[in-house]
């Protein structure tokens, strides 16, 4: 590595922290402080560190509801995220290896879910006559409607790096199309996939205004709800409001740690090499 | 789910009435996550479940403001709603079509109790009334802080001349700002208007259903647009807070309650507010109504508490309405008591506050003793409140805009809403 | 005769009937909606008085002004700062993969969170960035209280949010391309600024194509950083289409509200259309 690279990895990493690290640890700080030192909100170390305290009070706060939240929130994502894959690559192969009329009329049908603001009325009534309003599956179905154009995008522009020879050659081998799809097609699909399950699953994880809607009831509370709800309740504690956003921030920091080498994993071995 | 158990319920609530045991009910209420609401449920609840231990409630929290009404007119049309819920009296309420979606309870036992100014606000045209308030009334005005008018001598204004000559003491002294403003919650920015609701209406007594048929206006009535021109004047003067775009409400209170400011037009339900957040400077805020032009006409303008109110799909009708009507008795008054303080004088007969109650209640307690020195606010004598109202005494408190382009904004807004409700001559 | 398709087309059944079923039913079932006074208990047909109270709505044409610039800005910022991080990140400096992480973690955070935070931190007299500033003799401005700065300052927050999420894609986009372009460029002599032009800009276009759209299609929808910090405000200055479609809704008013969302939509399909055009035909070119 040459000189040079160190020096602007340095001043990188100090524009970097500044910009984006400082934000965090004004977080931190304050999900630290007693609810009187927060309400000042500065960068000052708290005179009084009362981690545990705040994190028990927060867990505790109406009936543990933040554990039920984090339950919920899982099985949506986890869902939503797994159909958003399968179904995504499928229809981003399809419209960009087999280009026609249908194929441009089922992308630009698909991409006014990235347009279109959903219709959250006429959305409840759907979902009630065919039963799945204030389910958690329900909600898994709407994260896959309102997430597929996103994905399909990303795929589409992904498949098209991919050479056509590459399928081509496992079509003369003989493998039907399912086949040339999962064998070949799928495992190329990795670095954009992993971009795909990061992007959706903080996506579906952050998201507040669907749940709200769509998934009411105190049984059926999602993480981003409790954040809301607990904004008007602990109006008066900054730490505890912090100490909630801190809570909150840390499932998908995790995905992000977990996904992250394989992000630059796929990006370095060069998998798609033309 | 609905139809399998109303079979049943009938005969279950009979027994659980009669027998005051036996056979477990569990009752949902939505209520807003204001603290003072849910403390206020829980307690009640809890008084209930021990008189009546077959009874049990699930209590579920929605945001407040118009997200936390767009959740209960959606769970009401869709049947979604539960068996009872907490919400607002007068122009919000009828927006519910409370006749389609409510049960009345005009034939509950203590429905007597109730005092007429509060019936007049949760009932339809045809005489159905449908809510029981769980909170006590309020007034909005202004909160000041008893030492900074100890210090300088000032005494309560009754006009609004004599207000901004205080305003301009305290300046001059130079130790606090004169008004606190905390517009980083919008609402809190429509008082001046609202508040001097009781002003108007001793200038105009027709004002309210002139304005609900399209009679009247606030930027051509000149007693309406003086709520306008009093917030103009108030921040051309320089008498707000330095931050006052930033502040919150609980900002408000603090520096209402340590002295920051000697003035913050609000509400009385911020009173408990004040009691939890400042405990030991409770006394320090008191209270006096929104002064008008006339010291001889010098009165309060009344906010109708929220009540509890029972979905007509409710699978426990019977309970809801043993329940509300529990909620109409002195002895649910002293549990709210209890468990929030006293915030001012019930609505339910009989009901009686403590004799220690905090300064700023004090402060309001002499206009209800007195007939005529209190009037409701507009929005419980009219069906119409235009949803803009609050950006744009932002607006004018912050010198973007002038009070008569404000008003005249304001009856667009106003008419946009009329016309969404099909009122008749909009 | 055709032969049958190595392609066919019922590999997207499944995401397709999904999505039909819980999003297009719904918006062709706005489309009446917004033609009728409309509240949770019953739809009043009006014909077209929504939309013309919507365009007699005075704060409407400063709320289309404001969505247009807004993404806008946002979307030029996250896509030129979007192409250099990358660029520098792929470059092999020191700690890459660290500064990869830490430029990308703020799209981790959830809206609110982000929203919340900056509130804070922009407050005009005790909020962190202004007394930094301060320090260095800078009397701050009122980020979110200034009303013509306001919306700009939602603006910075949203591209701090949204810039490591161009900058994955871009990564992603970069590591396409075959080292060989490089290689021959820098045989043929070419300075490292003539590579990032002649080679990196060309042929990361599909990437590019990507960000722009996507940047660009949320800056005209963005509403919940706007609501977490602003509401709108102060008064109505950072109001955003989007934002005046949800005062409608919160309002009661759905029928007005639907017809916005409308609205919305011929508003991003004249913006969106010629330029997914324009694309197209450059990255066939390239």
């Amino acid at each position: 590595m040459k000189r040079r690279q160190y020096v602007i990895g340095a001043v990188s990493f100090a524009v970097a922290f500044v910009i984006f690290v400082i934000p965090f640890i004004f977080v931190v700080i304050n999900a630290m402080k007693s609810a009187a030192e927060s309400a000042r909100l500065d960068f000052r170390l708290p005179q009084k560190w009362q981690f545990w305290q705040n994190l028990t009070d927060v867990v505790q706060a109406r009936d543990y509801m933040l554990l039920l939240a984090y339950f919920n929130s899982t099985v949506i994502t986890v869902g939503a995220v797994t159909l958003l894959v399968i179904f995504g690559a499928l229809v981003g192969y399809v419209l960009q290896r087999r280009p026609s009329r249908f194929s441009s009329f089922v992308y630009a049908f698909v991409l006014t879910g990235l347009m279109i603001p959903p219709a959250v009325v006429p959305t409840i009534w759907v979902l009630q006559e065919i039963n799945l309003f204030k389910t958690l599956h329900g909600m898994i179905l709407i994260q896959v409607a309102y997430g597929l154009g996103f994905t399909v995008l990303l795929y589409r522009a992904f498949i098209a790096s991919i050479p056509r020879d590459l399928d081509e050659a496992a079509i003369v081998d003989g493998a039907r199309p399912l086949q040339v799809f999962f064998r070949v097609i799928l495992p190329l699909l990795e670095p954009v996939t992993v971009t795909v399950i990061v992007v959706q699953s903080i996506a579906i994880f952050n998201d507040f205004t669907h749940p709200l809607y769509y998934l009411p009831g105190r049984e059926n509370v999602t993480v981003q709800l409790t954040l809301y709800n607990f904004q008007s309740q602990f109006v008066s504690q900054m730490n505890l409001l912090f100490m909630n956003i801190l809570l909150v921030t840390i499932p998908p920091l995790i995905v992000f740690i977990f996904f992250n080498r394989q992000i630059v994993a796929g990006m370095t071995s060069g998998a798609v090499k033309g | 789910m609905t139809v399998k158990h109303t079979g049943l319920t009938a005969l279950t609530s009979v027994l659980v009435l009669a027998s005051g045991a036996a056979g477990a009910q569990q009752l949902s209420i939505l209520i807003d996550n204001n603290p003072d609401t849910i403390a206020i449920t829980e307690a009640l609840t809890a008084a209930y479940s021990a008189k009546n231990p077959g009874v049990s409630f699930d209590i579920e929290t929605r945001p407040g403001g118009g997200e936390g009404e767009n959740v209960v007119k959606t769970r009401l049309a869709t049947g979604e709603m539960g068996d009872m819920f907490s919400y607002n009296a007068g122009a919000l309420l009828q927006a519910l079509r409370p006749a389609r979606t409510l049960e009345p309870i005009n034939d509950i036992p203590n429905f007597g109790a109730i005092f007429d100014s509060y019936i007049s606000t949760v009932s339809d045209p045809d005489g159905n009334v449908y809510g029981v308030p769980h909170k006590a009334a309020m007034g909005g005005g202004i909160l000041y802080h008893v030492p900074t008018y100890e210090r300088l001598g000032l005494e309560i204004p009754l006009t609004w001349e004599a207000f901004m000559e205080n305003n301009a003491v305290i300046a001059a002294d130079g130790q606090v700002a004169p008004i606190a403003q905390t517009y980083r919650n919008p609402w809190t920015s429509q008082l001046f208007i609202l508040a001097d609701y009781y002003n108007v209406q001793m200038q105009e007594p027709d004002f309210a259903d002139r304005y609900t048929a399209n009679e009247a206006k606030y930027a051509t009535t000149p007693a309406a647009m003086r709520g306008f021109e009093l917030l103009q004047q108030a921040y051309e003067a320089g008498y707000f807070n330095a931050d006052f775009g930033a502040a919150t409400y609980n900002d408000g209170l603090r520096m209402v309650a340590l002295g920051e400011a000697a003035h913050y037009p609000m509400l009385t339900f911020a009173i408990a507010a004040i009691q939890q957040n400042h405990p030991d400077e409770q006394d320090d805020v008191g209270f006096f109504a929104q002064p008008g032009d006339s010291a001889d006409a010098n009165g309060l303008t009344v906010w109708m508490p929220n009540g509890y109110f029972i979905s007509k799909d409710s699978a426990h009708i019977d309970i809801a309405k043993d329940f509300v009507n529990f909620i109409a008795t002195p002895e649910a008054c002293d549990v709210i008591t209890e468990s929030v303080g006293a915030g001012g004088p019930y609505l339910i007969e009989g009901c009686t506050l403590p004799d220690d109650v905090p300064t700023a209640v004090a402060g309001m307690l002499p206009y209800f003793e007195q007939a005529g020195r209190t009037a409701p606010a507009l929005e419980f004598l009219s069906p119409i409140k235009g949803p803009a109202l609050e950006q744009l005494t932002v607006e004018v408190g912050s010198g973007i805009r002038d009070a008569q382009s404000a008003a005249a904004l304001y009856d667009g807004d106003v008419a946009k809403q009329a016309r969404q409700l099909g009122l008749p001559n909009w | 005769m055709k032969r049958k398709s190595h392609y066919p087309y019922w590999f997207m059944l499944p995401a397709i009937s999904v999505f039909f079923v819980l999003f297009i039913v719904p918006t062709l079932a706005s489309l009446y909606f917004s033609l009728t006074i409309w509240d949770p208990f019953e739809a009043r047909f009006s014909g077209f008085e929504n939309y013309v109270q919507f365009f007699s709505e005075p704060f409407l044409v400063r709320g289309v002004v404001n969505t247009v610039g807004f993404a806008i800005v946002t979307c030029v910022l996250k896509t030129i700062l979007g192409l250099l991080l990358a660029v520098l990140l792929t470059s092999g400096v020191w700690g890459q993969g660290l500064l990869r992480s830490i430029v990308f973690f703020p799209v981790l955070v959830s809206t609110i969170g982000v929203g919340l935070l900056f509130q804070e931190m922009m407050h005009p007299t005790q909020g962190a960035i202004n007394v930094a500033l301060s320090w260095i003799g800078i009397n701050g401005p009122g980020w979110l209280t200034n009303p013509s700065l306001a919306l700009f300052s939602v603006a910075l927050v949203d591209v701090w949010r949204g810039v490591g999420l161009a900058t994955l894609i871009y990564i992603a986009g970069l590591a396409t391309i075959s080292p060989d372009y490089y290689e021959a460029a820098r045989i043929d002599g070419a300075t490292r600024l003539q590579q990032f032009w002649r080679v990196t800009v060309p042929l990361v276009w599909p990437a590019t194509t990507t960000v722009v759209m996507l940047s660009l299609i949320s800056g005209l929808r963005l509403f919940d950083l706007v609501w977490a910090m602003t509401r709108g405000g102060p008064g109505f200055s950072s109001d955003v289409l989007a934002s005046v479609i949800y005062k409608q809704y919160q309002s009661g008013f759905w029928g007005l509200s639907t017809a916005g969302n409308v609205i919305l939509f011929i508003m991003i399909a004249v913006i969106i259309a010629p330029l997914t055009y324009w694309f197209n035909k450059r990255e066939v070119e390239s």
